[in-house]
């Protein structure tokens, strides 16, 4: 690791304020960013750490939302979305392992937006909205536009995610082909079903990062069933390639997780 | 350079260090207490799980700054006394739970971590819950079937 000096603000005012200082970069529950730094692959000045801020903690359900604070860990998310958002709540108790399910925040995984990340997936299928706060204060902004590809999204210079809304779908469910030994997605596929229609995300697959599957979401919005996905199937140009599974496998991957997620939904 | 204050194992300890300074580095270099192992360094084994503030951490992957004020317990501070086994100890002894050792203590916190919230998790839940703990030795068998005996005994206490 390269040194840098670890900030610990006590009010999100004061964390927007110490990330103006030169190479400041946040510090969600560092379970990407501290490997990361380990590797050398990040040289931050400061890192300012957003764990301890009582007023970036925290799952409020309002109607027919769940409004779910930037720096609230997996384990609490999926303990208090459980009874107003089962499919999120499973779906936050599926990311890694317990240890760092204690420690990674909701913020941090859609700051990173890792193209194998889960949260992305759930933002984008529910059509959430985000809150990002930075210097020039508070601005909202859809996932379909806040998502920019692979580990890039529309977050700016010193801002935070310090709020996530997702509209409580009718009908939703996550699927998970899980890469065994980092417990990412090999393939995950989101599924929301709304009284306005059907929208499904897509993570792991993509080497632009997490998309939607307009294809599937018209299918389903006409026929909420597994049949209705049966002459869909995605391209496998554009998929990402590796030793654990190739273009066409994730291709294919995407039918099947999609089908699942349905009839589990 | 900065004080970083913590309880660990119920006593208050105060000690200098940098801000990249790891949460295991502290309490295995600065503190003395090599209970707590580095596996990996890559947060993969599990091998440094340690309790911050009642909830299992893999302390390779969180700054000890960033545990200032919390209440840190290691596997030197699970057993209730001098001379004596946590029942989770007594049990991976019991059923041969260990070969080697490395990987014990980050499995015992996390068994200790699972059965705060579960007292009588089912074979799946344990291997489950045992999905960031790496042991090269024995096959898991043996480590989840201490930790059906751990439940047992602590459910009987």
């Amino acid at each position: 690791m390269y040194e840098f000096e670890l900030v610990k603000p006590a009010s999100l005012a004061e964390a927007i304020e110490a990330l103006k200082a030169e190479e400041a970069q946040p510090l969600g529950g560092g379970q990407t960013l501290i490997p990361t730094l380990k590797q050398r692959l990040a040289q931050p000045g400061s890192l300012v750490s957003l764990a301890g801020i009582p007023e970036l903690v925290g799952v409020e359900v309002k109607g027919d939302v769940v409004n779910i604070k930037g720096a609230t860990p997996h384990a609490r998310v999926a303990e208090l979305t459980a009874s107003a958002f089962p499919a999120l709540a499973a779906m936050a108790d599926n990311i890694g392992d317990p240890a760092v399910r204690h420690r990674g925040t909701i913020g941090g995984s859609l700051a990173n937006n890792d193209p194998a990340a889960c949260y992305p997936a759930a933002a984008l299928a529910c059509g959430a909205t985000l809150v990002l706060t930075g210097p020039d204060g508070a601005r909202e902004i859809v996932a379909d536009d806040y998502f920019q590809g692979m580990f890039a999204t529309d977050l700016g210079e010193g801002e935070i995610v310090t709020e996530v809304r997702f509209p409580i779908p009718e009908a939703s469910n996550y699927q998970k082909f899980v890469q065994p030994a980092s417990r990412f997605a090999m393939v995950g596929v989101f599924v929301a079903k709304y009284a306005d229609g059907v929208r499904v995300a897509v993570t792991g697959a993509s080497e632009e990062g997490v998309f939607r599957w307009t294809e599937a979401e018209t299918a389903l919005t006409a026929d909420f069933s597994p049949a209705a996905l049966e002459s869909l199937s995605v391209p496998a140009e554009g998929m990402m390639g590796d030793i654990h599974a190739s273009p066409e496998y994730r291709a294919h991957l995407v039918g099947v997780m999609t089908r699942r997620a349905v009839a589990a939904a | 350079m900065p004080t970083i204050s913590m309880t660990v194992n119920g006593k208050p300890v105060s000690a200098e260090a940098e801000g990249r300074t790891l949460l295991v580095q502290f309490l295995r270099e600065t503190l003395g207490l090599t209970g707590t192992h580095v596996g990996c360094d890559t947060s993969q084994c599990g091998a440094c799980v340690v309790h911050v503030d009642g909830q299992s951490v893999k302390a390779c992957t969180m700054f000890a700054g960033e545990a200032e004020g919390s209440d840190v317990t290691t596997i030197e501070g699970l057993a209730p006394g001098e001379g004596e086994l946590h029942p989770i100890q007594e049990a991976f002894r019991d059923n041969h739970g260990l070969q080697c050792g490395f990987c014990t203590p980050g499995m015992v916190m996390t068994a200790a971590d699972l059965l705060k919230r579960n007292a009588s998790p089912t074979e799946a839940e344990i291997r489950e819950y045992l999905e960031g703990n790496l042991c090269r030795c024995t096959g898991y068998q043996n480590i989840v079937k201490a930790i059906q005996d751990a439940a047992g005994r602590m459910a009987a206490e």
